[in-house]
């Protein structure tokens, strides 16, 4: 629950369809996703992923249920995504699936590192540190297993 | 003291809470990779708790053969393991929830953003993603934040061409895309009473587009007559005193026609504003637009006329496909030009049926409008369907005529 990435800035209400568009969700093979994420915002994107922090404005992953929206930032290599607000399904989706869903208000500056600790709270970057809103238990407990598969999976 | 969620979710607003879930379910988008996650739990069987329900509708008929092998795998377990399997042709998901499956009080949740569509019966109905529901078929329950709720309160009826769409669009409009996230949208009032259940369906279809966790009407006598149509016997629910965190109020004698411009469905203008604006394909139909009534009324004004522009039509359900071929309404739509698809979400998601090519502009009566969702380069505006008629015999985006 503690990590860090360089930013990758986007803007406000990022729906799930431009994540992964329609045209490419059926399919098993997870590197499909990977390879056309972002595509319809911009295709440079999806090569700038790997080891980024997502930054984004109010209302991330706004729009359809589909999964694959967060299962295609987890597999490109996003360490977590911060934003003032999420949408509720892309949020649950998310830490779900293990990938760390962040909510703080933070200007983005692209490139820079920015850290996070979930366990106490915060989110660093350009040598400041903001608060972030806590997530609930049963969340923590399921991102800290590593996604709902494997607290399931633990015998419960 | 308490609001429809409070009331049903047996909690207050901020709580968070395990709830059974009463009915669930999936689509042939969703169910692929709920059923891969449910084994990865390592599940052996399926709760028994909730009703399970497969219902086909987002790629029908299959449009390859990658799709074609995914939705053999799931329909062979739907079939095996029991479920409640609705195949190609049977309808749209929460079109099949709504002809008398979800009833008033009940917790329903669907892997699709629009499961807050059979709200409008008084339930609890919101969707999840595919992880969440794998956990439902594991555990036969959920959980739950308990939302605070918006009241949108509606009073007088809705006067000349405009419909619940153009009501919807006015509260996207006004809540903005995000401006309902983390709540429950309650519609209340005189002017809810005014409105059959179709158009509460299209009012609580849009509530996600707003953030909105579910929308909701309370269950009264245009409810329990519909259901009981349906062959279900209820009970209508009756409001209680409630604090809302934030409340909208409409007349509807000033809802005017309104279109959603691309690419947001809150960027929401009088249709007057938009007119002359060229069309390459009008689209009629999907969870918030294609029962019967929404064919009937498209009907009664292409009737004997001739589209301008092509224009597809995809009924909601094998129901009201077979209520539209009863009562001549098909036969009106065909004899007007219009291509009727099957029954399920035909072009809304981009996979097939009606995609744009680059450059095109289609008006849609749909929920979404989001860039490159029905095609890479094309723009969708959403409007009702009196609109989107008017728009489709002129080839550009119309004032609907006064009824």
């Amino acid at each position: 629950m503690r990590g860090a990435g360089h930013a990758v800035c986007l803007g406000p209400d990022i729906d799930t369809d431009v994540i992964i568009a329609g045209r490419y969700l059926r399919t098993r093979d997870h590197s499909v996703w990977v390879s056309h994420v972002f595509e319809d915002l911009d295709a440079a994107l999806a090569g700038q992923l790997n080891g980024a922090v997502i930054v984004a404005g109010k209302n991330f992953g706004c729009g359809s249920s589909r999964e694959q929206a967060a299962i295609a930032l987890r597999e490109a290599g996003v360490s977590a995504v911060i934003a003032p607000s999420f949408a509720r399904i892309f949020f649950r989706n998310a830490i779900n699936v293990g990938l760390p869903v962040i909510e703080c208000s933070l200007s983005c500056i692209e490139g820079e590192t920015v850290r996070f600790d979930l366990a106490d709270g915060w989110v660093a970057a350009g040598g400041s540190q903001y608060p972030v809103r806590p997530l609930s238990p049963r969340m923590r407990e399921i991102l800290t297993a590593g996604g709902l598969v494997n607290y399931w999976r633990g015998g419960r | 003291m308490s609001t429809l969620s409070e009331r049903i979710l047996g909690a207050s607003a901020g709580e968070y809470v395990d709830r059974k879930v009463d009915r669930a379910y999936v689509h042939d988008g969703t169910g692929v990779l709920t059923l891969e996650t449910w084994k990865q739990m390592g599940a052996e069987r399926l709760s028994d708790l909730p009703e399970i329900y497969v219902c086909f509708d987002h790629i029908v008929p299959a449009n390859n053969s990658t799709t074609a092998t995914l939705q053999h795998e799931l329909r062979e377990f739907a079939c095996g393991s029991f479920l409640h399997f609705s195949d190609i042709g049977g309808g749209i998901c929460h079109q099949l929830m709504s002809e008398g499956i979800v009833l008033p009080g009940e917790v329903v949740v669907g892997a699709d953003s629009h499961s807050c569509t059979p709200g409008a019966f008084g339930a609890f109905a919101t969707g999840v993603g595919a992880t969440d529901m794998a956990a439902i078929w594991l555990t036969g329950e959920t959980w739950f934040r308990v939302p605070d709720s918006i009241g949108i309160h509606l009073s007088g009826s809705l006067k000349g061409g405009a419909e619940a769409k153009d009501l919807a669009l006015s509260y996207v409009g006004r809540l903005t895309m995000d401006g309902g996230t983390y709540c429950a949208l309650e519609f209340v009032g005189d002017g809810a009473k005014t409105l059959p259940m179709d158009d509460r369906l299209t009012l609580c279809n849009l509530s996600v587009e707003t953030g909105a966790k579910t929308g909701m009407f309370y269950a009264d006598d245009v409810t329990v007559n519909y259901l009981a149509a349906a062959g279900q016997k209820v009970r209508p629910q009756v409001p209680e005193p409630c604090t809302y965190s934030r409340e909208l109020e409409f007349d509807l004698a000033d809802i005017v026609p309104l279109v959603a411009v691309s690419p947001r469905v809150d960027k929401v203008k009088p249709v007057q504003d938009l007119a002359g604006l060229s069309l390459d394909q009008v689209f009629i139909g999907t969870c918030t637009n294609g029962r019967y009534s929404d064919l009937a009324r498209l009907a009664k004004i292409v009737k004997g006329k001739k589209v301008a522009v092509r224009t597809i039509v995809v009924p909601a359900s094998r129901e009201v496909l077979a209520e539209a071929i009863r009562t001549g309404v098909l036969a009106d739509l065909v004899g007007a030009g219009c291509t009727i698809g099957a029954p399920g979400c035909g072009p809304c998601l981009g996979a097939h049926m009606g995609v744009l090519g680059e450059g095109e502009v289609c008006l849609s009566t749909a929920n979404r409008n989001f860039k490159n969702r029905m095609g890479v380069g094309g723009e969708i505006y959403l409007s009702s369907v009196a609109t989107a008629a008017a728009s489709a015999l002129s080839g550009e985006i119309t004032e609907p005529e006064v009824d």
